[in-house]
């Protein structure tokens, strides 16, 4: 593939083909004159990094036969901040801030799984109404991190009215977001042994007017860009990954369940308050990007379903634990994971006894996700290439870390 | 003089009439698609932002004209003007009333779509003469749309030029005059639904405009032919793009929908305000192509391919040869 890396610049790009002809076809008399030299060549394409639908900082190399995908090469590390390195010279505290820059589009479950290696590592017991608002939030990002894939699903087809119907939905949410964290992306709202603050009753209310709609709502999302034959036309069928694949490149989340594989770390290794919860897991059948799809737009019902449960059920008491103010966990590890919006995300903490992470593990769903695009680019047209990427759901801020 | 006079008079005609109407469809547009994207579009300069795109415009013409490195020169140069030529001479045979057009040609209809045809070879030059890998995939894809959708598009108006027995845009429209049983109006939308139907598809096909804007595909190509193409060359690219789109209305309008007619209305009354209703009429089909960007999804290549040659044209051709039947046997009908 070490072609694939040359990417320099060549004016008259198809000049002059290399191409062997080989054995004239038979029944082919004579070649006309002047059309010996032609030949066809492939074309290596540089998608990105600055390029508009590759969400973020990717960048992928692509061979392309006319317009179909012959050899991609994914490449990374465009948005890399050493997160891993930056949390080993942080207090416990501080490393929810890191993890809101890793996968930005859902920041809370980044900080809960970090609270919740904490927390194992010092044995905090936490507290139930804290479990409840750590739920409550980490759904209502859901939502809000699903509906920019949404529209920018739809972005990705051409489609531009999803994108903006999306971002009027998430804009609601964000607003409720800000007013119990104070921030509308990086929210540092869990910490270790609890949230901080408590909703208001004018933010419960903001919630159950957003629940009014929301469901009307989803309702008009999914007959505008799935159920409009097109975008059928574009995805069924493509970037199949089957169940074995799926489960030996690691995937989780959406992109594992759309292949069949129901596995949910919120019902499977329960934590915060779902096994109170009651939520079905949405599972799709063949692993194509239209079971993706369906998956994610299945997802966000389920989450309001979760919200509305969370929002009546919340009970009375604190929402914090009695924890020291400089956390010095006992020496050694622990592992905590999440559901976040793009599958199983992993914290692994080591502590030395010190008031800093001796090693901080951070482990992204969407690299392993990423990768498995590897797999399923080549065969496809170009213009797959986009709605593949879309239809995987990464985000660039997790995956260079 | 008066010689010269008239020769150049219809020709500036066309040019204004060019520039006032991309001026003015590009605020439509923004505003067409700020209201469907659940937002404002232009609003600060002028009364509600109607003088952006004019300085817009300014803009773009004091822009510097880069031309990088490693272009094809002469090709790269020629192509916007490749571009807008074409789209300009569209305007020649548009019937805007009974008199008001700039020339009067036996085979206007036939003339239109030769000249639309050749916008396709401005954007192959610009595609293949910008060095660009992105610039060259879109003229690809642009070229073969274009040969692809030209021959539904064509054959989809031969069933109305068979009833009418003429290319003549003029008698075209003169033909839809009346209603049937007093209320329908005689336009061949109701007559030819289909022809209509596979118009329309063609038509945004040749356009490049969404379910079909292959050749500029934004979120796959950047921007396609015209990636590489900055101050007043993108603007001849652009401005030639929303003037296709009023030729293409314009014709839909004269061939489908009555052109500067209207129904129940007596001739005395339309007589007067006929280009408005013309335009107005061509502005609605412009709004339709507008609402069809603003919601759909794009298709991919091949199924673009598959859906020109393997549907549309076998649906066109049977149709033709339905409307002769019933043709022939309404003479033969006569006849007896």
């Amino acid at each position: 593939m070490s072609e694939l890396h040359d990417t320099s610049y060549e004016p008259g790009l198809l000049a002059e083909g290399t191409f062997d002809p080989g054995e004239r076809p038979a029944g082919i008399k004579r070649i006309p004159r002047g059309v010996e030299h032609l030949a066809t060549e492939h074309l290596v394409v540089n998608v990105g990094p600055q390029h508009p639908s590759t969400h973020g900082v990717l960048r992928l190399v692509l061979e392309l036969d006319g317009e179909t995908i012959v050899n991609a090469e994914i490449v990374i590390g465009y948005l890399h901040r050493g997160i891993e390195k930056l949390g080993e010279h942080r207090r416990y505290h501080q490393l929810g801030t890191l993890m809101d820059r890793g996968d930005y589009m859902s920041g809370i479950h980044g900080e809960l799984a970090a609270a919740m290696a904490v927390e194992q590592l010092m044995e905090t017991e936490v507290p139930a109404k804290a479990q409840w608002l750590r739920t409550l939030m980490s759904e209502i990002n859901r939502i809000a991190s699903h509906m920019v894939w949404f529209g920018t699903f739809g972005l990705d087809c051409g489609a531009m009215g999803q994108f903006l119907y999306a971002m009027r939905d998430r804009e609601a949410l964000i607003d409720v977001l800000e007013a119990v964290t104070g921030q509308r992306m990086m929210f540092n709202y869990v910490r270790p042994g609890g949230v901080l603050a408590d909703l208001t009753p004018e933010m419960e209310s903001a919630i159950r007017t957003f629940l009014r709609t929301i469901d009307g709502y989803l309702d008009e999302h999914d007959a505008l860009l799935g159920g409009n034959e097109i975008l059928q036309m574009r995805v069924k069928g493509i970037g199949t990954l089957d169940r074995e694949t799926a489960v030996a490149f690691g995937l989780t989340g959406a992109n594992l369940r759309g292949s069949g594989v129901g596995y949910d770390v919120r019902r499977d290794r329960p934590y915060a308050a779902y096994p109170e919860l009651e939520f079905d897991v949405p599972v799709g059948s063949t692993g194509d990007a239209w079971d993706r799809y369906t998956v994610r737009m299945g997802e966000m019902r389920q989450a309001v379903r979760m919200i509305r449960q969370c929002i009546d059920g919340i009970p009375e008491g604190d929402i914090m634990a009695k924890v020291p103010k400089v956390l010095r966990p006992p020496a050694g590890e622990s592992y905590a994971c999440v559901e976040s919006s793009r599958g199983e995300l992993g914290v692994h903490l080591v502590s030395d006894g010190s008031d800093m992470p001796y090693r901080f593990r951070y482990r992204p769903p969407s690299l392993y996700s990423l990768q498995a695009l590897e797999e399923i680019l080549p065969g496809r047209m170009f213009a797959d290439a986009i709605m593949l990427i879309g239809s995987i759901d990464i985000v660039l801020g997790e995956i260079d870390r | 003089m008066s010689a010269v006079l008239a020769a150049i008079l219809p020709v500036l005609a066309a040019v204004a009439l060019m520039l006032v109407n991309g001026v003015v469809l590009i605020y439509m547009l923004r505003k067409v698609l700020g209201r469907l994207h659940l937002r404002h579009g232009p609003l600060n300069v002028g009364p509600k932002g109607m003088v952006q795109t004019t300085a817009d415009v300014l803009k773009l013409l004091s822009k510097e004209d880069v031309i990088p490195t490693g272009v094809d020169r002469w090709m790269y140069v020629l192509a916007p003007a490749a571009v807008f030529i074409p789209s300009l001479l569209a305007y020649a045979a548009i019937p805007f009333s009974e008199n008001l057009r700039i020339t009067q040609l036996e085979t206007g209809l036939l003339f239109t779509f030769a000249v639309l045809s050749l916008v396709a070879l401005g954007v192959l030059m610009a595609g293949w003469g910008s060095a660009n890998k992105w610039s060259l995939i879109g003229a690809m894809r642009a070229a073969a749309q274009t040969i692809a959708y030209e021959v539904p598009l064509l054959l989809s108006v031969i069933p109305v030029v068979m009833v009418v027995g003429s290319l003549d845009l003029a008698q075209i429209v003169q033909a839809q005059s009346g209603t049937w049983f007093g209320i329908i109006p005689r336009w061949f939308v109701f007559a030819q639904f289909p022809a209509f139907a596979i118009f329309l598809i063609a038509a945004l096909a040749e356009l490049n405009q969404t379910p079909f804007d292959m050749s500029e595909a934004e979120s796959e190509l950047v921007a396609g032919f015209a990636t590489e193409y900055s101050s007043m060359r993108f603007g001849m690219l652009f401005l030639a793009e929303f003037s296709n789109s009023f030729i293409m209305s314009a014709i839909a309008v004269s061939v489908f929908f009555g052109g500067w007619s209207l129904p129940w209305v007596p001739d005395s009354v339309i007589a007067p305000i006929a280009p408005v209703i013309f335009v107005l009429k061509t502005y609605f089909g412009i709004f339709v192509f507008m609402w069809i960007r603003g919601t759909f999804p794009r298709v991919r290549i091949d199924q673009l391919m598959t859906l020109g040659w393997k549907w549309l044209i076998p649906i066109t051709l049977g149709w033709i040869m339905l409307t002769g039947l019933v043709l022939k046997l309404g003479e033969l009908g006569g006849a007896s």
